[in-house]
């Protein structure tokens, strides 16, 4: 028996080639990146040794610290948007709408496998204000106010971020919480009913206490989702008006390929990288704490 | 006075396991919760559905519409393709779908078959150091796509790949690994060792094993993870915006960014229209695997 499930030789053939690719494509440009950090320059202008420069640089950048609060915003706020969102359409689906809740579990959760691109372009053109009216301005007119140039100041670009990739994803969140909730024991449930405990403090008491491990991993989800930002920013507002919606990310991109700044990208990348394990690492150790508390 | 005197005044049997229900008349909070539950479901379907009708409506409107009278406005002829026709040829929007094509079911293909094998090994054979190799598969889930973006550039760019297919090939194939291998071991988590015993016993090799029996009894799960991979490679940007700018290769998500600075001045009805192609596509596949496909991506992301 051992010699079959302990064949190296075979052990070899279904691991090493998934092995060799994610080696060779993913863990090596990792350090390679991390090698950059140290240089200026890009491939096709040739590289120069820097020392530490790019980090010196880093701290020191305006463009940096702005993006860097902006990215932090985003998802602070979105993560915040997305989950009490998701969470209230999920207690909606299992206490209120019960069965009747599948198509509308369907139909919510659509927008998020549609292209971001295609959602952002969407949204572009019903938040429009000039030459045409979106479908939004047109809606405050019919209330007898002005139009609003959305995409004119940061704020309102900023809102209407926020807007559209809450509902692109409220409907995950809500299909994701929906099963924490229903893993909940029917009898944990019926016994506190039995005790008189009903409506809100049901769900005060025993419902999100008992849906805290998914709660977070939805929380961990979408940090690391909304730290990340990339594609619905660059198509919706590409990063204006200025550079105020500017996440690291795009910052990042724009750094490389636009200023052919290989060294200094790589080091705004291994910004976000940490960032992205500080933040993790962070809430899975409060929560932690937080549960041996209780 | 006590046995005899049982059946007028007693309540009726309640079944078991069943919380007693009794049938409430119409009143008028009961006709008002009924209304406000129409009501939330009606506003969340309006929400979600309206934009995408907006978006279908217009792409059958001419320019000369969408100039003169409101947005709201519903086209003058519903059967109006004709700007489909401009997206889909002027536009080259056939080739990105194409080119999109091309890059994502060969990268799919080595997904699954990679990531499959890999699962298998690292959950159903024995061997020392299977648990650093599935941490380390891990770790790629966390890892920004931008901290490989540079490196990858530079590498494609001297081995003269830049400008072929094969760097958005390579990079979502490494890319979509991780994810695949960490779910494919916990699927082979679930089947029961004994069954793979008793096929050793049988005589099977392990390559037999794996193909006759591991890989039939986890077919629903591939189908379901290559569904996941499907949607994160279809709809990426960022890979392919950065290894497309040159070359014929742009993937539709790339080709749609540039279409409004294509025509130079905004073509409302092409322009809907090439989102609107994007979109339909998405959407007759979700018509079919919603269940599928709302089961993979949760089950994705909770892991992850």
């Amino acid at each position: 028996m051992n010699n079959v499930f302990g064949n190296k030789r075979a052990v070899l053939v279904f691991v090493g080639p998934a092995l060799l690719i994610y080696t060779v494509i993913m863990l090596v440009p990792v350090l390679w990146s991390l090698g950059y950090t140290l240089f200026t320059g890009s491939v096709i202008t040739g590289f120069e040794f820097s020392g530490f420069d790019n980090f010196a640089k880093l701290f020191s950048d305006p463009k940096v610290g702005e993006a860097l609060l902006f990215t932090l915003k985003y998802a602070v706020i979105l993560t915040v948007g997305q989950v009490l969102v998701g969470y209230a359409l999920s207690l909606l689906y299992v206490f209120w709408l019960r069965k009747a809740s599948s198509l509308v579990r369907t139909l919510v959760f659509f927008p998020i496998v549609l292209p971001t691109v295609a959602v952002s372009l969407l949204f572009q053109k019903m938040f429009e204000v000039a030459p045409q009216n979106g479908i939004v301005n047109e809606f405050i007119n019919f209330f007898g106010l002005p139009s609003v140039d959305w995409f004119g100041s940061p704020d309102t670009a900023f809102l209407v971020l926020v807007i559209m990739d809450i509902w692109r994803s409220m409907g995950f969140y809500a299909v994701l919480l929906y099963a924490g909730l229903l893993d909940i024991p029917e009898e944990v449930m019926e016994s506190a009913r039995l005790d008189g405990a009903g409506g809100w403090t049901l769900i005060r008491r025993i419902v999100i206490p008992m849906s805290l491990p998914v709660l977070l991993s939805s929380i961990i989800f979408s940090i690391n989702g909304t730290l990340k930002v990339f594609d619905s920013v660059l198509a919706l507002t590409n990063g204006g008006p200025g550079s105020s919606t500017t996440p690291l990310t795009l910052l990042m991109f724009r750094t490389a390929f636009s200023y052919g700044d290989y060294g200094y990208g790589s080091t705004i990348a291994l910004l976000l990288t940490v960032i992205c394990l500080l933040v993790t690492v962070f809430i899975f150790r409060s929560s932690r704490r937080d549960l041996t508390k209780g | 006075m006590t046995t005899t005197a049982s059946a007028p005044g007693r309540p009726a049997p309640v079944k078991p396991g069943r919380p007693l229900r009794i049938r409430r008349r119409m009143t008028p909070r009961r006709a008002g919760s009924i209304a406000l539950k129409t009501l939330v479901i009606g506003f969340l379907l309006a929400i979600t559905v309206l934009p995408l009708i907006w978006l279908l409506l217009g792409s059958l409107k001419t320019q000369t519409e969408w100039l003169n009278s409101p947005s709201w406005a519903l086209p003058e002829n519903f059967l109006n393709f004709e700007n489909y026709q401009v997206a889909w040829v002027d536009g080259d929007i056939g080739r990105y779908i194409l080119n999109s094509a091309l890059a994502t079911f060969p990268s799919l293909a080595l997904i699954v078959v990679l990531g499959v094998a890999a699962g298998f090994a690292l959950e159903v054979l024995v061997w020392k150091g299977r648990g650093g190799v599935l941490l380390l598969f891990l770790a790629g889930i966390m890892v920004p796509g931008q901290m490989i973006l540079l490196p990858l550039f530079s590498a494609y760019f001297q081995t003269h790949l830049t400008g072929t297919i094969w760097p958005l090939i390579l990079t979502y194939t490494a890319t979509g690994l991780p994810l695949t291998v960490f779910m494919m071991a916990t699927y082979f988590r679930a089947v029961p060792r004994e069954i793979f015993e008793a096929a050793a016993i049988d005589g099977a090799s392990i390559y037999r094993s794996f193909l006759s029996i591991a890989f039939p009894m986890v077919r629903n799960a591939v189908f379901t993870v290559a569904l996941v991979q499907f949607f994160f490679i279809w709809n990426d940007l960022l890979i392919a915006l950065t290894f497309t700018s040159v070359g014929d290769f742009q993937t539709i998500q790339v080709g749609l960014l540039n279409f409004t600075g294509q025509f130079g001045q905004v073509q409302y009805g092409p322009t809907f229209a090439a989102i609107c192609i994007n979109v339909v596509g998405i959407l007759v596949l979700y018509l079919f695997l919603n269940q599928r496909v709302m089961r993979g991506l949760t089950a994705g992301s909770v892991k992850g």
